[in-house]
């Protein structure tokens, strides 16, 4: 069992804050670092593994520090997300080095096992130049797992599978996790991390902005208001019929575009269509104004 | 030193396109020092410009900078290089097995072709091949090192070493007085001053500096250089733009 903790890490770029101020611990089990493109979650996996020095705080594996101490690479492996490996060589050479480096008893029989882990043992005999994207993702995976570490850090790992491999890596994940290991993968995907993770940690701009069970998190970002723009032929009895039945809390009427705040999502959806036909309003377009993650992101931050 | 990084390191060093080049200058300086010797009948002064000049002014530099960048630059460059250093391995072990691979390369591609074409333009007893051999072999050390640790220490390690290699070591290493001073081709070229002895001037082998200050010299900027290097793979940060 091994956690990593993390104390008032932060990490500049000169005058850019990449991570600001974080504070967790990521325990055993699977958690996941959900955070929008940009959000920080490669630096701070680059300070857990120990390929970044934080500017202020400190990052803690099992009690021990793991800047400049090559030695917590017995106990972690790591997914980069940079798709580069040795090319020149197959895959089942890259595994064995990887073995020998880690200084194994048996490299040859930890090699097969991982590359059986990842389902890669019969292409395992190609140079990884004609690998595909996925299959480059399950070697990096064996690269992780041929030490048996009991911390597994994960860099975007669903990146480039289709929906097999995904199903795939989930479950081996799980596997791992259920054996007491220590997982944590970044992802930008939403519905990709609650599929998987018991722990969800969600970073925007740097920032810690929520912990918590996917369940917490999903709750977060359903309850928070709604905004769509509506377009009607009367956008004004329409308003009127959606703040009496109390679907929505705002309206808003500018230049012949009617806009709707609302709380209350599912209430909003149905009863927008019925009151429309109750009304005699023709819906002409109904859009979200703010459904991208990156506003759901910032309204968690703003929390 | 690691076998498994020196192997990773081979693999990769000659298994890339510029390989070729590795291969090709040493073939184009033994056919000229061919050319040499029908042209001059054999003569060890000609000879001895060729060699001094072109293989070990220009060629042999510019053989150090393919070699001792690409030993290690395009792994930091794509990210690779994090499948060595997510290892226990001490990093200082990791650059010295690259740098190891990195000199074995530049005997056999570049310090046996730059004697060898003194031996084939023209040579007397083989003085000149053993003389420019040494001059090559200890220039070759130090130019390797230092652009190993230069590809570490600088993402455009392979401009600024050409800057270098051509400008510093082949235009004013050779004839800016103060500059000759500070040259590794210079300091290189006073062991083998000292083989040629008194025919050394006849030769135009001549050195800037004495034996044990070149000697000296090229010791503290290869040892400088490789602790340059494993310092800065030590903190080599290898974070995402993100």
């Amino acid at each position: 069992m091994s956690a990593i903790v993390l104390d008032k890490v932060s990490r500049w770029y000169g005058n850019v804050v990449a991570v600001n101020d974080v504070t967790m611990t990521i325990g055993p089990g699977i958690t996941g670092l959900l955070g929008p493109n940009g959000a920080g979650k490669s630096t701070l996996i680059a300070m857990m593994g120990g390929f970044l020095a934080p500017s202020a705080g400190t990052v803690a594996l099992d009690g021990g520090h793991v800047w400049k101490n090559p030695e917590i690479y017995r106990r972690v492996g790591l997914v980069p997300e940079a798709e580069a490996m040795y090319d020149m060589v197959t895959g089942a050479q890259f595994l064995l080095a990887n073995a020998r480096l880690h200084g194994l008893e048996d490299p040859g029989a930890a090699a097969r096992r991982a590359l059986e882990l990842v389902d890669m043992v019969d292409p395992s005999d190609r140079a990884i130049s004609t690998y595909s994207k996925g299959m480059k993702q399950r070697i990096k995976m064996a690269t992780a797992l041929v030490h048996d570490p009991t911390v597994l850090l994960l860099d975007e790992p669903f990146n480039g599978m289709d929906p097999r491999q995904r199903l795939h890596l989930m479950d081996l994940l799980r596997r791992l996790a259920a054996e007491g290991r220590t997982v944590l993968f970044s992802s930008h995907i939403l519905e990709e991390v609650e599929q998987i993770a018991d722990h969800i940690e969600v970073l925007v701009a740097g920032r810690h902005a929520a912990s918590g069970d996917y369940r917490r998190i999903r709750r977060l970002m359903t309850e928070r208001p709604h905004q769509y723009t509506i377009a009607s032929s009367d956008d004004r009895r329409l308003a009127a019929a959606l703040v009496a039945e109390g679907a929505a809390d705002g309206v808003t009427l500018t230049n012949g575009t009617l806009a709707i705040q609302t709380s209350d999502f599912g209430r909003f959806v149905h009863a927008l269509p019925r009151l429309a036909r109750d009304s005699g309003v023709h819906l002409l377009e109904v859009s979200p104004a703010d459904e991208s993650l990156e506003s759901v992101f910032a309204y968690l931050v703003a929390r | 030193m690691n076998p498994v990084v020196m192997q990773l390191t081979v693999r990769g060093l000659l298994g890339r396109r510029r390989s070729i080049l590795l291969l090709v200058l040493p073939v184009v300086l033994l056919g000229l020092a061919w050319l040499q010797r029908l042209a001059s009948h054999g003569s060890p002064t000609q000879s001895a410009g060729l060699t001094g000049n072109f293989a070990l002014g220009t060629l042999l530099p510019l053989m150090c900078l393919l070699i001792g960048t690409g030993v290690i630059g395009p792994e930091i460059d794509d990210g690779s290089i994090v499948y060595l250093l997510n290892k226990p391995v001490p990093r200082r072990s990791i650059l010295l097995a690259k740098l190891l691979v990195a000199l074995a390369t530049t005997l056999v591609f570049a310090v046996l072709p730059v004697a060898a074409s003194a031996a084939i333009a023209g040579d007397r007893d083989f003085t000149l091949t053993a003389a420019f051999g040494v001059a090559a072999l200890l220039a070759g050390i130090a130019y390797t090192t230092i652009f190993v640790a230069l590809s570490v220490l600088s993402r455009n390690a392979v401009i600024i070493g050409l800057l270098y290699a051509l400008l510093w070591e082949g235009v004013l290493g050779g004839y800016v007085p103060g500059v000759k001073d500070v040259s590794v081709r210079q300091w290189a070229l006073a062991p083998a001053e000292h083989m040629l002895g008194a025919d050394a001037a006849g030769y135009g082998v001549t050195s800037a500096v004495t034996v044990s200050v070149g000697l000296t010299l090229l010791a503290v900027v290869t040892v400088g250089a490789a602790w340059l290097g494993i310092g800065k793979l030590k903190t080599l940060r290898l974070a995402a733009a993100d």
